[in-house]
């Protein structure tokens, strides 16, 4: 189809309607040398759009990690990625300019994201598992309710859950953060669970069954170790969005020594104000290095798991 | 089938099917969904349901509650500040969501012809997306739209000197947000790549048979197949950018600066809810975002009728 594209262009070699019709049909090099050169320029044109912006698109981490490794009055100067000195310092100030050595709040922010790690895997398996499988009273209602929670604005809890957690005396904890995702508030992962479920053979189901297996059963012994890829990716995206979880955290770790790493950040700025740049590009490299060893490792889930929940 | 598209056939098909269905799993269809319910009431509904309540009090955690009928709603409506943040989301979503989702539907569609490289292309536009919700990004930002940062500087070798800084100068800081949010186009990129593919081959065969130009075969085939996925991103997107957050109050140190000009919708309801707690007031203008997101939506699930196109 490319080539047809090309010989039909008004300037095209081919001249006639009636040839270009044949060499969409033949092979192209024989007959028809010249559309390969003007194929290749275009194509070169692609991949130089492509480069450039790529370029745009990285150059301001680049920047940012070449910066952290400069003296503070250098981040100010000099725009470009060159030279690249590797002075360590900036890592070694912003490390231990807060109230708790930066290793602390990274703890913080590692239980967590383990937590709601667990909670999501759980729960939302569970949940997703009674979608695909069961046949309960209400189900289709629960399933359209749990997908119109997808859409809710958590502003419009959050008052209430704050005085709740508050009269329960959990504010300054983790809890009003991990607890709900033990209780599966997490729509996106139901909903993507249920997708991945309903792609199971029911065949399996069924002869586990006749093998005498409950529900139950065939939840933990087929299902779930069939579901590997889904929760996966469960657990790749709870880690990324908790890991940068900033307005929960806000409302609710109030204390310096609960803070989490975007916290840890926030005071920094605060307290630093615009000052020691070069100790505030270095912990917020430190930050995102994690998130950069999950999106080289698990990018395969990630793209996937757009992928089974954004379409068809 | 997309969370969206799913959602439009429930609530579309309740009245069909006349067939009783049976419901043999309703004892292990509760025990599996009990996570799931309890959350439903536990952390959202009854916290819906408390913060309408709360809509109508006076309350800020140190007394009960105190009626005051209308009251929050008469100084909505006087509220000077909360009209400009209005205006201010309102920008941000209506031209940083059309101006990401055409920047990740033109990438995906370059990136779909047949490109060498497409995976390591798509792995650099896919980057920043998992980034841009951090702190950390935010705090770059803030560095390379100030006086003397990253973007200056490269003026500055353009011959542009002595520019002022961009997050500091109330007509340009919002169009610094708006351009951090089409930085993370990558997500709805990989959304629109997956849709791509999904569409036949023979269809773009068939149309350059018949002597379609490239152009005609982007409009009249693409784009149409393509519309429930244009249409999944834009419900989520717009959902989504209402709701934004962290860079706002990051890139402006929280105070939603200079002159209110960053104060976004969801910054200022923080203030009063959580350092003002003004938290009647604060429930009051949950539910006015709820209302909004709402009717936003249904325009959209309405809209859609007249330019969505179902290919089965």
């Amino acid at each position: 189809m490319t080539d047809l594209q090309l010989s039909t262009s008004p300037t095209g070699p081919s001249g006639t309607a009636s040839t270009s019709a044949a060499t969409s049909s033949g092979t192209r090099s024989p007959l028809q040398p010249k559309p390969r050169p003007r194929r290749t320029v275009r194509r070169g044109l692609r991949h130089a759009v492509m480069i450039l912006a790529s370029i745009v698109m990285i150059y301001p981490l680049l920047w940012m990690v070449v910066s952290s490794l400069r003296p503070n009055d250098e981040i100010f100067r000099n725009p470009s990625l060159f030279p690249i000195s590797l002075d360590f310092s900036n890592y070694a100030r912003g490390w231990e300019s807060l109230a708790q050595p930066f290793s602390h709040y990274l703890i913080n922010s590692t239980l967590l994201v383990l937590g709601c790690v667990i909670g999501n895997l759980i729960a939302c398996s569970l949940t997703a598992y009674a979608f695909a499988r069961l046949r309960f009273w209400g189900r289709n209602i629960a399933f359209a309710i749990m997908l119109m929670t997808l859409m809710l604005p958590i502003h419009v809890v959050i008052v209430p859950q704050y005085i709740m957690f508050s009269q329960t005396g959990w504010v300054n904890t983790m809890l009003p953060l991990i607890l709900p995702k033990f209780l599966a508030t997490d729509a996106f992962f139901v909903f993507l669970m249920v997708q991945f479920i309903r792609g199971i053979p029911r065949e399996l189901d069924e002869a586990a069954r006749i093998d005498g297996c409950g529900h139950f059963r065939i939840f933990f012994q087929v299902i779930l170790p069939l579901m590997l890829p889904a929760l996966a990716t469960t657990t790749i995206f709870t880690f990324m969005w908790m890991w940068n979880d900033f307005f929960g955290s806000l409302i609710y770790l109030t204390s310096p020594e609960n803070f989490t790493v975007p916290l840890a950040l926030k005071s920094f700025l605060d307290t630093q104000g615009s000052s020691d740049w070069g100790a505030m590009f270095a912990m917020s490299v430190v930050s995102l290095i994690p998130l950069f060893l999950v999106f080289l490792f698990g990018q395969r889930f990630l793209i996937k798991g757009f992928a089974t929940t954004g379409i068809k | 089938m997309s969370a969206v598209g799913e959602l439009t056939q429930l609530v579309s098909n309740r009245n069909k099917g006349g067939a009783k269905e049976k419901h043999p799993d309703n004892k292990v269809g509760l025990a599996f969904m009990a996570p799931w319910l309890l959350g439903l009431l536990g952390i959202t509904l009854i916290p819906m349901v408390a913060s309408f309540a709360l809509a109508f009090t006076d309350y800020s955690l140190l007394a009960a509650p105190e009626f005051v009928g209308l009251e929050n709603i008469r100084r909505m409506i006087a509220d000077t500040r909360l009209h400009n943040s209005l205006v201010v989301t309102f920008i941000y979503v209506f031209v940083g969501t059309p101006l990401q989702l055409i920047v990740a539907l033109l990438l995906a569609v370059l990136l779909n012809q047949g490109m060498k490289g497409l995976s390591f292309y798509r792995s650099i536009f896919y980057l920043p997306s998992l980034l841009g919700g951090s702190v950390a990004i935010a705090i770059l930002w803030r560095q390379m739209f100030g006086a003397s940062g990253l973007v200056n500087q490269v003026a500055g070798m353009f011959g542009f000197h002595d520019l002022p800084g961009w997050v500091s100068n109330p007509d340009t800081a919002l169009g610094t947000i708006i351009l951090l949010h089409v930085w993370t186009f990558g997500s709805p990129m990989i959304i629109f790549l997956a849709g791509l593919r999904q569409i036949p081959e023979m269809y773009y065969e068939a149309a350059s048979v018949d002597g379609a130009s490239k152009a005609a075969q982007f409009f009249r085939i693409t784009i149409p197949l393509l519309t429930p996925i244009i249409f999944f991103n834009v419900v989520l997107q717009v959902i989504n950018a209402f709701q934004s957050f962290t860079q706002a109050f990051v890139v402006s140190g929280g105070t939603g600066g200079p002159s209110d000009s960053t104060m976004f919708y969801t910054l200022y309801l923080y203030q009063k809810g959580f350092t003002q707690f003004d938290m009647g007031y604060a429930s009051a203008m949950a539910w006015l975002l709820l209302i909004i997101v709402a009717i936003f939506t249904a325009i959209n699930f309405f809209v859609s009728k007249f330019w969505v196109f179902y290919d089965d």
